[in-house]
């Protein structure tokens, strides 16, 4: 009885009242999407000379916003829906002190975003996502900033007690492994965190005047211990999708439990120290302390490049059970007319490049030749913008109509795959324009010049155009996926779809034990961390220059 | 934990590629002299004006075909904003900012770096084939960021 009543749940869209919950925050986090897409395709427009800002919502206005709805907005609303609606359905619902910190958590990242977007409108806090001092934006602007971590730590702590609370009624049994993932997402989400949320309580009375005086470097090195978590957040919850979900789509199996646990621990503990490689060029720094960080950044690539094994394993696999051969043959065998396939498969292939780009920018000579040049906006515009977001999308074609009790009809599906095209097709102009333009020298979050009618920079020009022809396909694909995601909440035919996830080969191996040890693998993290951070920040802050006064530039 | 040996093999290729990255940026930094600009010296921001050797910024020559360049960055300007050496010239920056962030890169060599106030950075550069350099501050630094640029003329 219980267990058909359970499967019906699985089968009808898990708990209404979890249900509600990631669907609201799944509403704004595409509204969020919405606006934060359109005042792109405002900056790719100036910056190819095609359109002239207004005054009173200039190009560094625009970029500031953009950045923080897509990067931090966005992205962490999508991320905490993702997770929460995994634990409801792969643990049979939330606890109700669970669903009730998501509640809280989702008002207190709003009011926070409230603060942050309406001193950026108002032209107060025109300073970009990074937030660099001393350009000192409204100290509301912090404040915002502040009430948005709280609330993100409060969705986290919700996981926390969720799983907690689920292994204790479950003692025994290994947590499931999406919800594996969503430990180690809460994990990144909070810790990640910290070092940011210490750098904005030294801003905000800094800010309104209290104190006089910030340090500059210790400022910027926490502002990228969680700069780039960030970004492997999203990307670890990409990778989520791609090893439990993609194979069940195309009908395989996981490729191994236990490697898939070891990934998400190595992912989780070489993060943070990750974000040094931002600071490759700076001053205040030795080469020794910059070459240390180097190898600490450079060990995320290892858990990567496992991932890219584990993915065309599992082609391969399926694609010979399907009949293939050869090495290739795969490839005809999958469901390409399949939108939760090909979103995710696209987000993949870019990897490949956004992957190899972020090796690139680690090594020292490469990093000088394009840092702060339109090379990075183009490495994270695939990095973030394909191999996160699309895999995003892909989820929605059966995340939505799981959670709103609906189906995805074949007309919705061939939709679909039209916006995967167009999105990919506005990234690769985009991207690939930005990539190139950068190798040439053209410089990152700079509104439309000419340099004093420059020579070199008139060269640059024909890329910039790509930008913008880039950013309007990508307007189109803006549309639609909005489009997509509200029809299936509220407009697609009624009836149950299931949440997909691949079981393990019947020869598995058993997953041990020890990978269940969340102190332990936390432990070693913040022992990692500490390897990277305690004696730059020690010498950071003993041996400063005398700190800076604040700046208003714009 | 079992593991396929084709699996091995592709972490071990992959793990050693890794490794050969960073090794080799080491070799790079320290045996042949390319780190990146890592300078150390610091300097109190509201005071670069009166203190050596900002006091006095500008090119000079310290060796055969060997220059120092003194430059202080601000809001949105280079001083000093146009530059001229002969060809084969070694550069020698030193560069602070009196303000905010800024960035100073040389469009088309690989000089890049970042500039931040109370912090003195250091850069070389061999400037082997003639020409008119662009350099232009790549840290947003304010309203008028994108104006901010000066030359550096090779004869």
């Amino acid at each position: 009885m219980e267990t058909t009543e359970k499967k019906f749940r699985k089968l009808s869209g898990g708990n209404k009242l979890d249900s509600r919950l990631t669907l609201t925050y799944f509403s704004i986090a595409f509204v969020t999407l919405f606006i934060g897409g359109l005042l792109g395709l405002l900056q790719g427009l100036n910056r190819a000379g095609l359109l002239e800002l207004p005054a009173n919502f200039n190009y560094y206005q625009v970029l500031t916003a953009h950045g923080i709805l897509l990067v931090l907005v966005f992205s962490v609303l999508f991320v905490i829906a993702y997770f929460y609606s995994v634990l409801s359905h792969t643990m049979d619902g939330l606890f109700p002190v669970v669903r009730k910190m998501g509640w809280i958590a989702l008002v207190t990242m709003l009011i926070g975003v409230v603060f942050v977007v309406t001193t950026v409108v108002m032209g107060k806090a025109s300073v970009m996502y990074t937030f660099y001092p001393p350009m000192k934006a409204s100290p509301w602007f912090y404040v915002g900033l502040f009430i948005v971590v709280a609330g993100i730590w409060m969705a986290a702590f919700g996981g926390f007690i969720q799983i907690a609370k689920w292994r204790k009624r479950n003692r025994g049994e290994h947590i499931p492994l999406l919800a594996f993932f969503a430990m180690g997402v809460f994990t990144l989400l909070f810790f990640g965190s910290l070092g940011v949320t210490a750098e904005v309580l030294m801003l905000i009375p800094w800010a309104f005047g209290w104190t006089e005086k910030i340090n500059v470097m210790l400022s910027r090195t926490l502002f990228w211990s969680f700069g780039h978590t960030f970004v492997n957040i999203w990307y670890l919850t990409a990778v989520s999708l791609w090893y439990v979900v993609v194979p069940k789509v195309i009908g395989g199996r996981l490729f191994s439990d236990t490697l898939t646990r070891v990934v998400v621990i190595l992912l989780v503990v070489s993060n943070i120290p990750g974000g040094f490689h931002h600071q490759i060029v700076d001053p205040g720094m030795s080469e020794g302390i910059k070459l240390t960080h180097a190898l600490m950044s450079m060990v995320i690539g290892f858990p990567s490049l496992m991932t890219a094994f584990a993915m065309f394993f599992v082609f391969a696999r399926v694609g010979r059970k399907k009949g293939a051969n050869g090495v290739f043959g795969w490839i005809t065998k999958m469901p390409w007319g399949d939108v939760r396939f090909l979103a995710p498969m696209i987000a993949m292939i870019f990897f490949i490049p956004g992957g190899a780009g972020g090796i690139a920018q680690n090594a020292n000579q490469l990093n000088q030749v394009v840092h702060n040049t339109l090379w990075v906006v183009g490495h994270f515009h695939i990095t973030v913008g394909v191999t996160a977001v699309l895999t995003f999308f892909g989820a929605m074609y059966w995340l939505i109509p799981y959670l709103s009790k609906r189906t995805l009809t074949p007309a919705m599906n061939k939709l679909g795959v039209i916006q995967t095209l167009i999105w990919t097709l506005g990234m690769l102009f985009m991207a690939g324009g930005m990539h190139t333009v950068g190798l040439l020298g053209a410089p990152r979050r700079t509104s439309y010049t000419t340099y004093g009618d420059s020579a070199v920079a008139a060269s640059w020009d024909p890329y910039l155009l790509l930008l913008a022809v880039g950013g309007t396909l990508l307007t189109i694909g803006l549309v639609l996926i909005v489009y997509i995601v509200f029809n299936l909440m509220f407009f697609a035919p009624k009836g149950d779809t299931e949440f997909p996830i691949a079981e393990g080969e019947d020869n598995a191996s058993d997953t041990p034990k020890w990978t269940e040890r969340w102190s332990l693998w936390i432990a070693i993290m913040l022992f990692i961390v500490a390897f990277g951070y305690v004696i730059p920040l020690i010498d950071m802050i003993g041996n400063a220059p005398p700190g800076s006064a604040p700046f208003i530039t714009w | 934990m079992k593991m396929h040996r084709y699996e091995k093999i592709w972490l071990f290729l992959a793990a050693s590629m890794l490794v050969i990255a960073v090794v080799y940026s080491g070799v790079q930094t320290f045996a042949l002299g390319q780190g990146p600009p890592s300078g150390v010296g610091m300097i109190d921001p509201e005071k670069v004006e009166e203190t050596a050797p900002f006091d006095n910024p500008g090119i000079s020559k310290i060796g055969e075909n060997e220059y120092e360049v003194v430059m202080i960055l601000r809001a949105f300007s280079f001083e000093p904003n146009a530059i001229e050496i002969p060809a084969g010239a070694t550069v020698h920056f030193k560069m602070t900012s009196t303000d905010v962030m800024h960035g100073f890169q040389v469009i088309g060599t690989n000089l890049n770096a970042m500039i931040m106030p109370g912090h003195i950075q250091e850069a070389k550069q061999k400037f082997t084939k003639p020409g008119e350099y662009l350099v232009i501050c790549n840290e947003y630094c304010g309203i008028g960021h994108q104006l901010m640029s000066m030359t550096i003329t090779v004869k």
